[in-house]
């Protein structure tokens, strides 16, 4: 089991990555964004950070960085895709999800420690049961996940809203629970087949108990347990 | 070469909150006759002359310049609008 993660200029949390998915006892090797060929891995993290300075939008870029094309073409065949943060920007840019990440609604850079509610869905990252709340910090400027109604019906019928943003019991604010202003509290979607995850707050930084806490493992552990239920490389 | 330039703005119904926040501080200076104020980006390209020209950049905004989801632009060169 090896993870791969993709190194675009301006990532900074391709470090955390690798130590959280190595003190899992996994494999885990760096892939330059410039690099076209990702055989030999078996899960593709998007790290966070500031991809090429976040110029024209968060991920815009990035998206067209050589190794995005294997890694398209990895999703397309069925191969999990994690986009955490800029990540999960860079997959939204890419069409990859649906949907778009908008500015924080105050304006303001936010850094803290949220409580997130796990959603019932098809999502192949995660199997916590539905109305877990687990705790991970966010660390964004364009957080606020948008898309038209349409797309969010469809989200809500297929379960493909993985976690929202709540309160520290479990429920949602009517006003809102996401300090961004998120669509719906969204914090994390899926694609329809499940492969393809993308979210807002950091698990790799809830994983080392040393550091943080574990709330984050799951979000790593999960696909494993479920690539060696399935068998094999890709 | 021509000059082209692209006016990106959010599409109708998208929170656009730098604007929104203009838009309360223009009302706080007594500029009551402000209805809305959408903040946007501005892209200038000089671009070879051809006969797909405008086609391309058009190709260019879909691709890169503007996010469709959530944007919409408009491309303006050498005094004539599109």
């Amino acid at each position: 089991m090896k993870f791969g993660v993709v190194i675009f200029p301006g990532s900074n949390c391709e470090q955390d990555v690798i130590h959280a998915t190595r003190s899992l006892g996994y494999d885990s090797e760096f892939i330059w964004h410039g690099d076209t060929d990702i055989s030999g891995f078996d899960a593709i993290v998007l790290p966070g950070g500031f991809s090429y300075g976040d110029y024209i939008r968060c991920g815009a870029v990035a998206r067209f960085s050589p190794v995005m094309a294997e890694v398209i073409r990895f999703a397309e065949k069925g191969g999990p895709v994690i986009g955490i943060c800029n990540g999960f920007q860079i997959l939204c840019e890419a069409h990859m999800l649906p949907g778009a990440l908008l500015r924080n609604s105050g304006l303001k850079f936010l850094c803290e420690t949220v409580p997130l509610r796990v959603e019932k869905s098809v999502c192949q990252w995660v199997d916590l049961p539905a109305d877990t709340v687990v705790r991970i910090p966010i660390n964004h400027n364009e957080g606020n996940y948008i898309c038209d109604a349409e797309t969010l019906a469809r989200l809500e019928a297929n379960g493909q809203i993985v976690l929202r943003y709540c309160e520290a019991d479990g429920t949602r604010n009517p006003a809102g629970s996401a300090p961004n202003g998120a669509l719906d509290d969204i914090a994390g979607i899926c694609n329809e087949r499940g492969n393809v995850f993308g979210l807002m707050p950091h698990p790799e930084r809830v994983c080392d108990p040393d550091a943080s806490g574990t709330d984050g493992r799951p979000f790593f552990t999960t696909i494993v347990e479920k690539l060696a239920l399935v068998g094999g490389s890709r | 070469m021509a000059r082209y330039e692209i006016f990106v703005t959010y599409k109708k119904g998208i929170f656009d909150p730098p604007g929104a926040t203009a838009e309360r501080a223009l009302a706080n200076l007594g500029y009551e006759e402000v209805g809305s104020v959408k903040i946007g980006k501005y892209v200038q390209l000089e671009v070879a002359d051809g006969p797909n020209a405008l086609t391309r950049v058009r190709e260019m905004c879909d691709k890169l310049l503007a996010n469709p989801v959530i944007e919409d632009y408009r491309i303006q060169s050498d005094e004539k609008d599109w």
